[in-house]
């Protein structure tokens, strides 16, 4: 084992975590958004709306990410019309092509652990909602989405670590995250053992840090099922 | 988009993208298998009495699950074949030992789609009710006939929707192996699309055999659950 490697590699590594914390909080923060829209389409009484949520969410679960990252970042440029279109700015940087994988992908997953908590709101709580003459936007606001967030987030807590591991993929498109940097250096080095444990050391601290904040935030929404302080 | 890019024979990336279909097929057959083989021994250990076998099937469990699975291949691709050589000197062998890109593949999902595996069946062990366990001894049984006749069958209705989603974990997964250079759906995508310039085309070709691969075992699995469901009463 040749450990000065190890601790010549850590702070590659660690800027390359910097790149992988990017990529998941802002695909994950945008992706939850889309999921809410989603799940509230794919729960609509509107047949047509149904379908293209189902479609949506039948293709990004049935797919690899990896394709869906290729088909963006090769398979757009294809195309003369997006190449010669304003949208190129956006689309020939591997950067935002990640991105905005990782958000539609994550939004497909999301919406299906949303859709589970809003299902899991008992009845007779929207009745009495209802009964006290709440709008439907109000209903949702403060009745539904709360207690669908509460159910739905040990599911979600579960989707978040997915796309820490999931942003890995990226760097299959040359973007420098901890496993691009850590495939670059065994590479060079050729003793993968040592980068592996190192890159494999800072992606289980990111992951126990999400459970630790997925199970304070899963506390502070329960304070009824607490039995004494 | 140009279809005929797709074309069977000789003038078409049809029939070199169909066998590649096969390839990851193949591949995810048996990294399950190898997953499943892997499950039995991380069942028996995550049950044990023993501390220390214990904490290593949950470490396992724990780091397969926490790391990125293209970081697991990578382990594997560039060090499999030498770890592999180490073993063979320990047994008196001293020659260069190439592993071939299947197997490299198929026992890097297979090691990840184990850990899942493991905690599939352990959860479905667990939820066998204990009072049947009783009842097989009260009436005699012995350990191997309880675990023949009442654990086992229950095991496998159990963990089968768990496996189910395992299995499409596993099959998804098989497209990272594309960096070790075997010829699997996104390689051969990959290299078409090189060649032709219409990359597109190619990779909306790939997500479309991973659909019907998906939805087709998904298929199976939801007749299996059916099946093995068929004497269970329903309120």
């Amino acid at each position: 084992m040749n450990y000065e490697l190890m601790i010549e590699t850590f702070p590659k590594l660690l800027m390359g975590s910097y790149i992988t914390i990017q990529l998941v909080t802002i695909s994950l923060f945008i992706g939850l958004f889309l999921a809410v829209g989603l799940a509230l389409l794919r729960l609509s009484s509107n047949s047509f709306l149904i379908f293209f949520a189902k479609t949506y969410i039948f293709y990004f679960r049935g797919t690899p990410l990896l394709v869906q990252i290729f088909l963006i970042y090769y398979g757009i440029g294809q195309f003369e019309s997006v190449r010669e279109s304003v949208f190129w700015v956006f689309f020939k940087e591997a950067y935002w092509c990640g991105i905005l994988a990782l958000t539609l992908n994550t939004c497909a997953y999301s919406s299906e652990i949303i859709r589970g908590g809003i299902q899991s709101v008992p009845l007779g709580q929207i009745e009495s909602a209802k009964s006290t003459g709440m709008s439907r936007f109000l209903l949702y606001r403060r009745i539904i989405l709360p207690i669908a967030f509460r159910q739905a987030l040990p599911a979600y807590g579960n989707e978040m670590i997915l796309m820490v591991k999931a942003t890995s993929l990226v760097s299959t498109i040359t973007i420098m995250d901890i496993t691009g940097i850590a495939r670059l250096v065994i590479a060079k080095t050729f003793s993968p053992v040592e980068i592996f444990i190192v890159a494999g050391l800072i992606y289980l601290t990111i992951n126990f840090a999400v459970t630790r904040l997925v199970s304070f935030c899963e506390y502070k929404l329960t304070p009824h099922l607490r039995y004494n302080e | 988009m140009e279809l005929e890019l797709l074309a069977l024979g000789d003038n078409g990336w049809g029939d070199e993208m169909l066998r590649a279909t096969l390839v990851t097929l193949m591949v995810s057959l048996s990294a399950m298998g190898i997953g499943l083989f892997i499950s039995i021994f991380g069942t028996i250990s995550k049950l044990s009495k023993k501390k220390y076998v214990r904490i290593l099937a949950d470490t396992y469990t724990t780091v397969i699950r926490g790391i990125p699975e293209l970081l697991v291949i990578y382990l594997l691709f560039f060090g499999g074949s030498n770890a592999v050589m180490g073993l063979a000197k320990l047994f008196g062998y001293y020659g260069y030992i190439e592993l071939n890109a299947f197997v490299i593949g198929s026992f890097a999902v297979g090691a990840i789609s184990g850990a899942y595996s493991t905690e599939v069946m352990r959860g479905a062990f667990l939820s066998v009710p204990i009072g049947q366990i009783d009842a097989a001894k009260s009436v005699g049984m012995s350990k191997l006939l309880i675990f023949i006749r009442i654990t086992a069958p229950q095991v496998l209705r159990y963990a089968l929707p768990g496996l189910g989603n395992v299995w499409q974990l596993t099959l998804k997964d098989t497209a990272l192996i594309m960096v070790t250079g075997l010829v699997e759906i996104m390689r051969q995508a990959h290299v078409a699309s090189g060649s032709t310039y219409s990359p597109f085309t190619f990779y909306v070709a790939a997500a479309f055999l991973y659909l019907i691969l998906t939805t087709f075992s998904n298929r199976i699995f939801n007749r299996l659950e059916s099946w093995g469901n068929r004497g269970v009463r329903r309120e």
